[in-house]
């Protein structure tokens, strides 16, 4: 179910600027403000808000920076993985937000934008470390009998090119979607039945609210572990550019 | 409400064909905040990091210059020590060669002293010898003469021939030591 939007005011779905892009802005605006407040400051004994963005900083930085694209050259790739994760973090979590409720990227074009995003660094990193051969060096693994290469290539360039960006935007997306429809059938089921439900069909409601609730809390680490698991992967696509062999 | 329920499920889309507008949206969104963590927050946090390094690393080379100043101190005194030693070593020496090259002239001195009044002893005693010599042979011919005159009684008091006997007697004797001497 889609509101109408909100610029022009009132048309229908998809013809304007509506709740999901507004609430994209609002998590720009969010992240933009807490981070520069947080990083403003530069004291060497950090206080409480200085720690609190430098912890989370610092989970990227190493934790999927360093870790994955390797002490020496992991940070020209920071700034990408960072915005990142808080983007996607952010937003992800307004869909466990009262009133809020929608994960931005359950619309399906935010995750294709951001996964697009990523798709175009990837091969332009690895063209310009590797220049043209990068493709060949992308498809074509070493070690594999000459006999079944053939085959090895097909599926290396069907799994690397075509389907990562895919599966890559896909799963945020419909991990999103799926939570927000699962907690929306609760709330409308719950609803359905306690309201206009009939005899003994009525105390059903409670189970779905209490099942509801569980969904609800489920879906919190849910959305914290994609905006993982999204940054994580474009760190392993950064590094799979930057390396020499496949 | 049912009515909207029916209409959602009714609004049929397909969930997998996106809105344009989302991507833009979505795309200018994070561009802002690419710009704003690329410029603002990144550079921040990494300048902090650095400046803490810094902090911690220069209190270590600190700590390490302190310590190699105290132990190039150290070395100094030690060497200051030994040099020190060495010199009362030295010096021990140098006495103790001294002392013996006293004591070695002393020596020589004193055999020197000795051998000295040795010598005048025996030219004393030469001397002396010589004397006696002399004192003897005058008195010799006396106490021989009285000693002859006693044996041969009193016939040999005329002087005069006593006189004779006796120089023949002493120019006997000469010749003869002569002869010994030579």
């Amino acid at each position: 179910m889609h509101l109408p939007e909100i610029l022009p005011w009132g048309v229908p779905y998809g013809e304007g600027f509506g709740k999901q892009m507004l609430l994209i802005l609002v998590a720009v605006a969010l992240i933009a403000w807490f981070f520069v407040a947080a990083s403003r400051r530069r004291e060497l004994v950090p206080g409480k808000l200085q720690y609190l963005g430098e912890m989370s900083y610092n989970f990227v930085r190493n934790s999927v920076g360093k870790d994955i694209i390797g002490e020496h050259d992991y940070k020209p790739y920071v700034p990408l993985l960072f915005s990142l994760f808080f983007f996607i973090l952010v937003n992800n979590l307004f869909g466990s937000i009262p009133l809020l409720q929608l994960p931005t990227p359950s619309h399906v074009g935010t995750a294709y934008a951001l996964a697009g995003m990523v798709y175009i660094t990837w091969i332009v990193l690895g063209i310009k470390k590797h220049g043209i051969g990068y493709f060949k060096l992308a498809v074509v693994p070493s070690g594999v009998p000459k006999a079944i290469l053939p085959l090895v290539v097909v599926i290396e360039i069907i799994s690397t090119f075509l389907v990562r960006p895919v599966t890559h935007s896909l799963r945020l997306f419909a991990t999103m979607l799926a939570g927000h429809l699962i907690i929306m059938l609760a709330a409308a089921g719950s609803e359905f039945l306690l309201l206009h439900g009939e005899g003994l069909i009525k105390p059903l409601g409670v189970l779905t609210i209490a099942g509801g609730v569980g969904m609800y809390l489920f879906e919190i680490l849910i959305q914290v572990l994609q905006a993982y698991v999204f940054t994580l992967l474009t760190a392993i696509y950064i590094q799979g550019s930057l390396a020499e062999s496949h | 409400m049912k009515q909207t329920i029916i209409l959602a499920a009714t609004e049929g889309a397909n969930p997998l064909i996106p809105n344009v507008w989302e991507i833009l949206v979505t795309l200018l969104g994070f561009a802002v905040l690419m710009f704003i963590v690329v410029k603002y927050v990144v550079p921040a946090f990494e300048k902090t990091y650095a400046e803490r390094t810094e902090a911690i690393e220069g209190g270590i080379a600190k700590a390490e210059a302190a310590q190699a100043e105290a132990s190039a101190a150290l070395d100094e005194y030690k060497q200051q020590l030994l040099d020190a030693r060495t010199e009362a070593n030295r010096i021990r020496e140098d006495a103790r060669a001294e002392g013996a090259q006293i004591l070695a002239e002393l020596k020589e001195k004193a055999a020197a002293e000795a051998a000295r009044i040795s010598e005048q002893a025996q030219a004393q005693i030469a001397a002396e010898r010589q004397a006696a010599v002399t004192s003897l042979r005058s008195e010799v011919g006396v106490l021989a003469t009285e000693l002859a005159s006693k044996i041969v009684g009193e016939s040999l008091n005329d002087d005069a021939r006593a006189a004779r006997v006796v120089d023949r007697f002493l120019a006997d004797l000469e010749s003869q030591s002569a002869g010994a001497a030579k």
